[in-house]
């Protein structure tokens, strides 16, 4: 079983079933892109992961510890940190209030306060400011630093590019290469095809809340991606 | 005139300190707590109860009071608003609403209608005054009151900005899905600054036993005075919370002077004027402008 077990997932809004019976096992230091369009599930399926949304059936286990009934904050303590899409900084306090704020659980490990700042060094002089004054790409620095001040085992990173110009996310995605290459586990939400097939060593595409393709990177092909996405070979397969 | 403008900023020292719990609930729980007044009354008689019947000196009876106070308040929180809170948003302004009928009736049935002080336990200090030049007189106790107001309103603001405690009480207030996704738990952050208002809530009601008289139902007044001068000061801060306080108690004696039976009516006249200003000068729909005046946000 690897680091992060879900099966059989299900997640419900009212009568609306967002996320469908999803099952997914991630190794210790793998790299997941999760792929999808937008109203696949993706968000709904790792907010659930990460216990913000109630889940109506299946188990989340963190290191074999089965944490379903967990609340968010404990499944923090217990090694798992979300960045949320739309950042959801805390506007009114400061970077280093925001940063604080990650390290609450207080796990062990070698992310400091410091370290962030050596990670991300667009954040040194802006120590100070309220998140709200922040740029999209100093926001985003923000958010990933305070999830990293948790010291987490599995990072997971929701569309950490959204709303930001591409030489920014080019920036952000050059502070993560370091935490990639240190063999951290990530799962990965990015629209960037490109950029999710360059980072990533593992495609799971989602379509209406379900899991369509899960396959190494190195195995899977844009084209083949690209049909999961649009349900291509689904109604292919449906038709025959 | 300088009496009387004195004599405003002491009532404003008061207003602020009981505006203070009403604007932290407001602030962290998004409850607005219409057993707000009820509650400080109940504690007003609990260090009246500890003065009539042990003589325990009201000041030492306040420091027995205010642990519990605390207990109430987180009680409050989980065993009450967060129950009510899902069963959606009104449920939790309904149930306070619920409380504080029980709580005033009961307070009748115990205590009866009479109107009771915490004054005469005090000795000479009921009626001690500082002389300031002039030949003025400023009572110790309301000026006690209002240091006090200074002094809880300080020593939260520090907290809420400089402690962890602090920090995680906010993250809650703000937004406590993602507080919880950072790993702060927003059901205990919530709680603790239950316990924290009720504190205040306790203050305010043995500054009021203080200042003046009361009976089971003066919760109802006091609310009012707090919830004025909460939304007067824009919701916002702790210290807008104290703006707030010294413009209605302003109003309330600048309108006595013109008519001894204003003083009311001008408090009422001042928060509805300043309402309907934030109404039409804020920006978006009714119902944003609303909650903006609300929520201060």
């Amino acid at each position: 079983m690897g680091l992060l077990s879900v099966a059989a997932l299900d997640v419900r809004y009212g009568q609306f079933r967002a996320v469908r019976g999803v099952s997914l096992d991630i190794a210790r230091g793998e790299v997941v892109a999760l792929i999808g369009a937008n109203g696949a599930g993706k968000t709904t399926f790792l907010r659930a992961v990460a216990g913000a949304v109630p889940v109506a059936g299946g188990t989340v286990r963190l290191d074999g510890r089965d944490v379903t009934d967990l609340p968010a904050q404990a499944r923090v303590a217990a090694g798992l940190a979300l960045v949320p899409e739309g950042r959801k900084l805390f506007a009114d306090m400061t970077v280093e209030e925001n940063l604080a704020l990650g390290a609450t659980v207080g796990r062990a490990g070698d992310w400091t306060m410091e370290r962030v700042f050596a990670t991300f060094p667009n954040l040194v002089k802006r120590r100070h400011a309220r998140c709200g004054h922040l740029s999209g790409g100093e926001q985003q620095a923000t958010a990933i630093g305070r999830a990293l001040m948790s010291n987490p085992d599995v990072l997971i990173l929701d569309e950490v590019s959204l709303g930001l110009s591409p030489l920014v996310v080019d920036q952000v995605y050059a502070s993560l290469e370091g935490l990639m290459a240190s063999g951290a586990t990530i799962v990965l939400v990015e629209q960037a095809l490109a950029r999710a097939m360059a980072v990533a060593s593992r495609a799971v595409c989602m379509l209406e809340g379900e899991i369509v393709l899960d396959k190494p990177m190195a195995d899977t092909s844009r084209e083949e991606i690209t049909a999961a996405h649009f349900g291509l070979g689904r109604s292919k397969g449906a038709r025959a | 005139m300088i009496g009387q403008i004195i004599q405003a900023v002491l009532l404003g020292g008061y207003y602020a300190l009981t505006a203070a719990g009403l604007t932290f609930m407001l602030q962290v729980m998004r409850v607005i707590n219409l057993a707000h007044g009820s509650l400080s009354i109940a504690f007003a008689y609990a260090v009246y109860t500890l003065a009539f019947r042990y003589h325990i000196n009201p000041f030492l009876g306040l420091l027995m009071v205010l642990p519990v106070a605390a207990a109430v308040g987180w009680a409050l929180q989980r065993l009450l608003l967060e129950r009510a809170a899902r069963g959606g948003e009104l449920l939790p302004i309904l149930s306070t609403f619920g409380l504080a009928i029980v709580l005033d009736n009961v307070m009748f049935q115990i205590f009866g209608a009479n109107a009771k002080g915490l004054a005469q336990f005090l000795g000479d200090l009921s009626f001690a005054a500082y002389e300031l030049p002039g030949k003025l007189y400023v009572g110790k106790l309301p000026v006690w009151i209002l240091a006090a107001a200074v002094c809880v309103l300080g020593g939260l603001h520090l907290m809420l900005t400089r402690t962890g405690l602090g920090r995680r009480i906010r993250a809650t207030a703000m937004d406590p899905v993602t507080a919880g996704l950072v790993g702060v738990d927003a059901r205990q952050s919530a709680a603790i600054a239950a316990a924290i208002a009720m504190m205040m809530v306790a203050m305010s009601g043995v500054a009021l036993g203080f200042r003046t008289v009361f009976d089971a139902y003066a919760g109802g007044p006091q609310l009012l005075f707090a919830f004025e001068a909460t939304i007067i000061g824009g919701a916002r801060s702790l210290w807008g919370v104290f703006v707030g306080a010294m413009v209605l108690a302003f109003a309330q004696t600048g309108a006595a002077m013109l008519h001894p039976q204003a003083f009311l009516l001008g408090g009422h006249v001042m928060f509805l004027v300043v309402l309907f200003a934030r109404l039409a000068l804020g920006q978006g729909s009714l119902g944003t402008r609303l909650r903006q005046v609300v929520r201060g946000a």
